[in-house]
């Protein structure tokens, strides 16, 4: 486009307008979602196609709990992949933060709220030093994270008194990922969610009408809710489905306790980064640091509240690592956890250069480690073929995203 | 008419180095005034020392006429003092509503209010003519430099300022471009707003400025009207601190 363009014609706000806008953001290298969405449709219907285990309800309901503490890591660590910075260390956090939980519920005999409580704030101090270290004395956060990494390591051997492991037995902790809410409030939450849904996209359209500028068309708004309904209810139906062998004995159906949990903290912190100014101060400091910074942005306060952010949700993850595993070892938060989290918010378009990503991308990169994880063990694959498997998916994403920069760069998007 | 602004005997010193000796400098609304020199010739320190970067070791400060201090960036945009860097400090990543608000947000409660920053943000491009962009929620990656330089300046006017400082606006620019960011600083100007221009380009001073200020060696050469002077002899203000009566008699003003 050249400066000296007359008035562009006004598009009106159509589905057809708002799909080729859509359309040329992809072209020029804006690919989101898309590559996540693109790569669970797929892997689903091979997996579904060798294996139609792969389709029960168990193994549906199996993928949440899952992907479930993998996803909620993931989920903090697009706030600091989001100022361009790193976290390594947020797996063994997330396993120090479940030691706590674990010692404070066991040794100490504390109710579950204090013990979680204690665990959440051990995530939230962790943030604020590593965040420190990185902003204050400006040590790369590559280098600050790994030292952190071998650190907790050893933290939670400490903790767990050199590899024992500590079984918990809370059964408010140990329901988040193994209980299922019943039937009818899945539904209702669903039909709530939903209803809220459309009721908030409807208010925003009609406010912004009202005032002259360009809404979303109704036909658009009925799209997205229609899609959300679809998914969803399809997503509960089969949750709802009976899935236990023997279901006189004892009944499995529902959909887990830990779904509601994550989409919360995806409701919450989507919030935070859309609606609220620390959230657009994020993207700035990511984008530019220096016109934040001349904006009046304090910077390094930007960066130590996303460390906080990253490592608190850490924290939640080993709470619910903690609580699927119904126990808490020296390998909690270790092994390939930090690399599949990493793996999830870049797989699902959360640029690894900063200032681009959304949290709801981490649960789509998240569904789909859990997918590949959980498919590659249905068809027997040993450990080693899933890591590498995943490695490679962990690489073809980060190739993606720097595709899409250099295609970014090349149309002038960027 | 009082000018907005106005240096009196400043002094701005880095260690053992005086980069800025005894400098007057006056800006009037509604007038674009040029402020030139060699590189090195200390505009860069005054515009700083204008916009509370760094602080003025002695000499006055005076603010439509009364004496202030201006300690920080801070305080010289409460004051109304907008300063367009070269390099324009824009985030690629957010779009045009959101780069001109950022770091002033509007919020409503603890909510971002986008429908009033939109609507402010439409209100200021129209009011400068800006009819170029497709639509005020593109990001700023997908703009044009003459854009961007647009969206920059729309940001410095969207405070009610009183002065817009431009840093060589359209020293990256090609033609067409620069030709529209002048028109543009012409406007500014015929809005009642006093406008700094900093530039190399002499074509670019002469087409649009009311005076112009010329700096030798940390020295204010001369101030004059532009319709005063011809082109050679601002060249020779640059280049020699003199030229003819005007300018500095052995390094001293006349």
């Amino acid at each position: 486009m050249t400066a000296t363009l007359t008035p562009a014609p006004v598009e009106g706000p159509s589905i057809a307008a708002n799909a080729r806008g859509y359309v040329e953001r992809v072209r020029g290298g804006d690919m989101g979602a898309l590559p996540a969405v693109f790569g669970l449709v797929v892997l689903c219907a091979v997996f579904a196609f060798l294996r139609p285990s792969f389709l029960t309800s168990g193994n549906f309901a199996n993928l949440f709990t899952q992907g479930a503490a993998v996803t909620v890591i993931a989920m903090g660590l697009v706030f600091v992949l989001l100022l361009g910075e790193i976290d390594l260390s947020a797996g063994f956090a997330s396993g120090v933060c479940a030691a706590v939980l674990a010692i404070l519920l066991t040794e100490q005999g504390m109710p579950w709220y204090v013990a979680v409580g204690a665990a959440i704030l051990t995530g939230t101090v962790i943030g604020g030093v590593i965040g420190t270290l990185v902003a204050k004395l400006g040590i790369p956060s590559f280098v600050v994270t790994l030292a952190a990494f071998l650190g907790f390591q050893g933290l939670v051997l400490l903790l767990v008194k050199g590899g024992t492991n500590i079984s918990i037995r809370d059964e408010t902790i140990l329901a988040i990922s193994n209980k299922y809410l019943p039937p009818v409030l899945g539904w209702a939450l669903l039909v709530v969610g939903v209803a809220a849904y459309a009721g908030l996209q409807l208010l925003r359209a009609r406010k912004r009408a009202g005032r002259g500028l360009t809404a979303d068309p109704i036909s658009l708004i009925a799209v997205r809710v229609g899609a959300l309904a679809v998914l969803g209810g399809l997503a509960v139906h089969f949750l709802n489905l009976e899935r236990s062998r023997n279901a006189a004995v004892v009944s499995l159906k529902g959909v887990p306790v830990v779904v509601p949990i994550i989409v919360v903290l995806l409701l919450v912190l989507t919030f935070v980064l859309r609606r609220t100014s620390f959230g657009r101060h994020l993207y700035a400091v990511g984008g530019s640091a220096e016109a934040a910074r001349r904006a009046g942005i304090n910077v390094d306060r930007m960066k130590i509240s996303a460390f906080m952010i990253c490592s608190t949700m850490a924290a939640l993850g080993g709470v619910i690592a903690a609580s699927r595993a119904s126990s808490v070892d020296p390998n909690t938060g270790g092994s390939n956890v930090l690399l599949y989290a990493v793996g999830a918010a870049v797989i699902g378009g959360t640029s690894l250069f900063g200032g681009k990503g959304r949290v709801l991308d981490a649960i789509l990169g998240g569904a789909v480690v859990a997918v590949i994880e959980n498919g590659m063990g249905l068809m027997g694959y040993s450990s080693g073929v899933k890591y590498i498997v995943t490695g490679s998916v962990l690489l073809l994403a980060a190739s993606v995203d720097a595709f899409s920069r250099k295609r970014a760069a090349a149309t002038g998007m960027r | 008419m009082t000018p907005v602004l106005e240096l009196r005997g400043i002094d701005k010193s880095f260690g053992p180095v005086q980069v800025l000796h005894d400098v007057a400098f006056s800006v009037h609304p509604g007038e674009v005034t040029a402020l030139v020199g060699d590189n090195g010739a200390g505009k860069s320190t005054l515009v700083k020392c204008v916009g509370g970067i760094h602080p003025i070791d002695s000499g006055e400060y005076l603010f439509e006429g009364r004496p202030v201090q201006v300690g920080s960036p801070r305080e010289a945009a409460a004051l109304g003092i907008e300063i367009v860097y070269q390099d324009l400090a824009l985030c690629d990543n957010l779009d045009i509503v959101q780069n001109m608000f950022l770091g002033r947000e509007h919020k409503r409660g603890i909510v971002l209010d986008e429908d009033t920053m939109e609507e402010m943000a439409a209100r200021t491009l129209e009011g400068l003519s800006v009819r170029t962009v497709k639509s005020i929620r593109q990001h700023v990656s997908s703009l044009s430099g003459g854009q961007r330089q647009t969206v920059a300046i729309a940001k410095a006017v969207l405070w009610n300022s009183k002065i817009v400082i431009l840093d060589e606006p359209t020293a990256a620019l090609g033609v067409a471009q620069t030709a529209q960011v002048l028109e543009l600083v012409r406007r500014l100007a015929d809005q009642g707003l006093a406008v700094v221009l900093i530039s190399h380009n002499m074509n670019d001073v002469f087409a649009v400025s009311d005076r112009i200020a010329a700096l030798y060696l940390g020295r204010m050469a001369a101030q004059v009207k532009t319709s005063d002077v011809t082109h050679a002899q601002v060249v020779e203000l640059i280049t020699s601190g003199r030229s003819g009566d005007l300018g500095l008699t052995n390094g001293v003003p006349a």
